[in-house]
């Protein structure tokens, strides 16, 4: 890898820097921003980002994002945005959906264009809404209403509206429900929580951490150069600062409560819908240095990952795990070289259940393919600013958030590595990897 | 909000009404644009000797219309009167009777600008007299003209030459539309060398690099707007919560937004880490950043008590101790705190507010004289009445009262306030240093 700085588009591989990140407090859904649009988001987040580091006016190379709950009028939400911010309209943009792991892929994306010297800077990130969530009429309206808008004749017309029937006009309200199987996210999940034997108590403790970690860093001011409040939200408005192993044992079972095992997962130890927007500013190092930006840490390497959960092979959030050791030996690196961890946690079990799997020999032996176990997570390590149990998780920003507050940890420390792991609907998952500079 | 007596009193016939009626006849103050002439009209130069031909100079090398004599019929619209040699009480009848002759032909948004020595630096009792009288007869006249017209001084200090680009600086400032709302004040200015000119005279803080704090709103995102039309970099300090109106402050300016609340032991560290990084050098510090907490002193409590000094002075000490210390700030680094005429004549249910904007000007007084003959200067601003949410939210009557109660029969407007700032961090204002400069109409409380 030769870091010239300056090199041409195609020729060398220079280094992609995170510089720094913006995110506006992430809210509950039908809360703070129970009428804002992620376009409205996604500009916030982004003007966040252009007054934290003076960019107004400028000309980012490119800006990346994207949502997972979409409206058909934002079919060009990242251009949209950058139009109604405070960057130079000179600015090109495009979208990307990758659902949770879309923030991720926005990061890696343009870091690798900035390798490649393609392009001198980018802000990557994403936003979704649940509350502004689009519904989408039936679809035996929908074919009358096409049919009709066809139709020339008054007959042809009054042929299409007698096919209508009461039951079309119930809308469809979205769902996170998986296409293929009709499972929600959370009955898949049940079905890996039970499969690897995750108890409610060590999901509970998971969750524990997770609003604990992210209490005290709001506490020793860590997100001041992170987050921009927005609609009078200034923290998440998930976090409880003062909740309880107690508290959290009291919660009733939500998911699984079909199967022969025992519930585990509660309200408390699985994502709410949440609304929020995340953007990352990503740059060469010629790029910071020249306009006197910060640098984080280097975006090292990432790695895609898919499972066939349908037919019940693999569970539906485990992707990353297939996705680490590809990327842990393309990189020549162990779970030892790292000094944090930032695992998704889009139910505390798909954290506990990717956990489990890499410390098992047998899984790792006839799953992945290793000689043995691919080793343990120091969970001192884990999530220690807090992570989406606590923060909430609107699903296209979370890859923001992660990627700005992992880097600025590396460069509070000063040194060492980050490993980000990210699952995703449609059993899909992107693992990746920041350095300390 | 909106002054609607002012508006309606400087239409024809509610004009006429209040003119026959004897009520109040606020006018529409002449404030700064960039490029509007220096003054409306001709400049009167009055008074004898050596001060008036220097100022009559300064004036014409600023391609001004100069008179030494007042032509019958002629609006004026400045009168410079030069009492810089007067040294018995009988020396200033003769050139401020000509002043009386000549107010009458001051144009709207007219100005008068006196020129004279310290009394403390007379040599005898009868120059110390007419000296100090000089004071008298100014904010007379700022309290007898009428149409938004102003009175003002400027001070000459330890021999400073009038033709010193200090007292020129501030010549220009009490001349133009930036001192709208400056009213019987007086410009204590010493002699230091020539500042650099700048290579835009309508961009005077280029290549400056400034710090607001409580910038997210009010009268400190105006500092932030004035300082940038100024042409210097701005970056805008709040705390986190208010950070939502700090990013669109920042982007207003061009400037960086930084989420610090001034309290946090680290705030200069973090503030001043912050300069280094993106722009090396830090010339310019405004202490805006104040809270009110009022409640008469028999129902105060120590919370209110407390967080007041708290965000007011005790930060800006802190900060101002590690500002003096760093690299960082330049050798002509000028500091500039918010002060209030609360913190001057008191004010019922503030004692908590005046106490720490009194202690504003006491910390100026006291640093000041540690600056002296360095480079850097410290200075406070105090805001009279300043129309802006806080006073929008008193009760009418009271609020009505309040903007009536100065020679500007109005409350001033928060770029008022900011102009002065971005004077006093101004090259010209480099001889100006320990000074509480009011900008409140000539506010009939106080001194």
């Amino acid at each position: 890898m030769s870091n010239q700085p300056g090199a041409g588009a195609g020729t060398t591989v220079r280094n992609a820097v995170v510089i720094g990140g913006n995110r506006i407090p992430f809210a509950r859904s039908g809360g703070a921003y129970a009428s804002s649009s992620n376009k409205d988001m996604l500009i916030a987040a982004l003007d966040g980002l252009v007054a934290r580091f003076g960019l107004q006016g400028e000309r980012i190379g490119q800006v990346a994002a994207g949502a997972v709950l979409k409206h058909s009028r934002d079919f060009n939400l990242t251009r949209e945005a950058v139009l109604g911010s405070a960057l130079s309209a000179h600015t090109p943009a495009y979208d990307l959906q990758q659902a949770c792991a879309t923030g991720l892929e926005t990061v890696v994306g343009l870091a690798n264009k900035i390798k490649l010297g393609q392009i001198d800077s980018g802000i990557a990130g994403g936003v979704d809404s649940a509350s502004d969530a689009p519904i989408v009429v039936s679809e035996g309206l929908r074919r009358v209403l096409l049919d009709l808008s066809r139709a020339r004749t008054p007959k042809q017309k009054l042929a299409a509206v007698s096919r209508l029937r009461p039951r079309d006009l119930a809308p469809n309200a979205p769902t996170t429900g998986e296409p293929r199987t009709g499972l929600s996210m959370g009955e898949h999940q049940a079905l890996t929580t039970a499969a690897w034997g995750i108890t409610r108590e060590a999901q509970d403790e998971l969750a524990y951490s997770s609003h604990a970690n992210l209490a005290a860093a709001y506490e020793r001011g860590f997100f001041e150069d992170l987050m921009t409040p927005y609609r009078g939200l200034t923290r998440d408005a998930n976090l409880r600062a003062d909740t309880s192993l107690e508290k959290l044992a009291k919660l009733k079972p939500v998911f699984g409560a079909g199967l022969d095992t025992p519930a585990t997962m509660t309200a408390g130890n699985s994502t709410p819908l949440t609304d929020g927007a995340a953007v990352v500013l990503l740059g060469s190092e010629d790029y910071a240095r020249v306009n006197n930006l910060p640098m984080l840490a280097n975006v090292v390497d990432a790695e895609a990952a898919a499972v066939d959960f349908v037919n019940g092979q693999e569970g539906l959030l485990m992707a990353p795990v297939y996705a680490m050791p590809r990327l842990l030996q393309r990189n020549g690196l162990h779970f030892d070289d790292f000094d944090f961890f930032e695992i998704h946690e889009a139910f505390a079990s798909t954290v506990l259940s990717s956990i489990a799997a890499w410390e098992s020999e047998e899984f790792c032996r006839t799953r992945l393919g290793l000689d043995g176990a691919l080793g343990k997570i120091d969970r001192s390590k884990l999530n220690v600013n807090g992570s989406s149990l606590a923060a909430g998780h609107p699903f296209a920003a979370t890859g923001g958030r992660i990627v700005a507050s992992l880097a600025k940890a590396l460069a509070e420390k000063g040194s060492g590595r980050g490993l980000i792991s990210v699952c995703a609907a449609g059993g899909q998952g992107v693992v990746a990897i920041l350095e300390a500079r | 909000m909106a002054d609607t007596y002012l508006g309606l009193v400087n239409t024809p016939l509610p004009g006429r009404m209040a003119k026959t009626l004897g009520l109040p006849r606020p006018a529409v103050l002449r404030r700064y644009t960039p490029g509007d002439p220096l003054v409306p009209g001709p400049v009167l130069v009055l008074g004898s000797g050596s001060g008036a031909d220097t100022l009559a100079d300064a004036l014409l090398g600023w391609d001004q219309d100069v008179r030494r004599h007042l032509r019958p019929g002629e609006k004026l619209g400045a009168v410079a009167v030069a009492l810089d040699a007067v040294s018995r009480p009988e020396d200033l009848g003769a050139p401020l009777l000509e002043l009386g002759a000549a107010v009458r032909a001051l144009l709207p948004g007219g100005r008068v600008v006196s020129l004279a020595r310290p009394a403390e630096e007379a040599g005898d009792p009868a120059t110390a007299a007419a000296r100090q009288g000089v004071d008298g007869a100014v904010r007379s006249v700022a309290k007898e003209l009428r149409t938004g017209a102003t009175a003002n001084g400027i001070v000459l200090l330890d021999g400073a030459a009038a033709d010193s680009p200090g007292a020129l600086g501030a010549l220009r400032f009490l001349l133009s539309g930036r001192s709208a709302y400056v009213d019987g004040q007086f410009l204590r200015v010493s002699a230091v060398p020539a500042p650099e000119e700048p290579a835009d005279a309508g961009a005077p803080l280029a290549g400056r690099t400034a710090v607001v704090t409580g910038a997210a709103r009010g009268i400190g995102a105006k500092i932030a707007e004035v300082l940038h039309r100024d042409g210097a970099k701005v970056v805008v300090v709040d705390v986190p919560a208010a950070g939502e109106q700090l990013a669109a402050v920042a982007n207003r300016v061009g400037g960086t937004a930084l989420q610090v609340d001034i309290t946090a032991p680290d705030a200069a560290a973090r503030i001043l880490n912050h300069v280094k990084d993106r722009h090396g050098t830090l010339n310019i510090f405004v202490h805006n950043a104040g809270i009110t907490r009022d409640k008469l002193l028999a129902n105060m409590d120590p919370a209110r008590w407390n967080a007041v000094i708290a965000v007011n002075i005790s930060s800006q000490l802190r900060i101002n101790d590690e500002l003096l210390a760093s690299p960082v700030f330049s050798p002509e680094g000028r500091i500039i705190s918010l002060a209030s005429t609360s913190g001057i004549a008191g004010n019922r249910g503030q004692s908590n507010y005046a106490a720490s904007k009194a202690g504003v000007i006491g910390m100026v007084r006291a640093t000041a004289a540690a600056l002296a003959g360095s480079g850097r200067t410290i200075n406070a601003v105090a805001p009279g009445f300043i129309e802006t949410d806080m006073t929008a939210k008193m009760p009418m009557l009271t609020r009505e009262a309040a903007r009536r109660l100065s020679s500007l029969q109005q409350g001033g407007q928060p770029v008022d306030v900011a102009e002065t700032i971005a004077f006093l961090a101004s090259g010209p204002a480099g001889g100006i240093n320990g000074q509480v400069i009011r900008v409140c109409g000539q506010n009939l409380v106080g001194a």
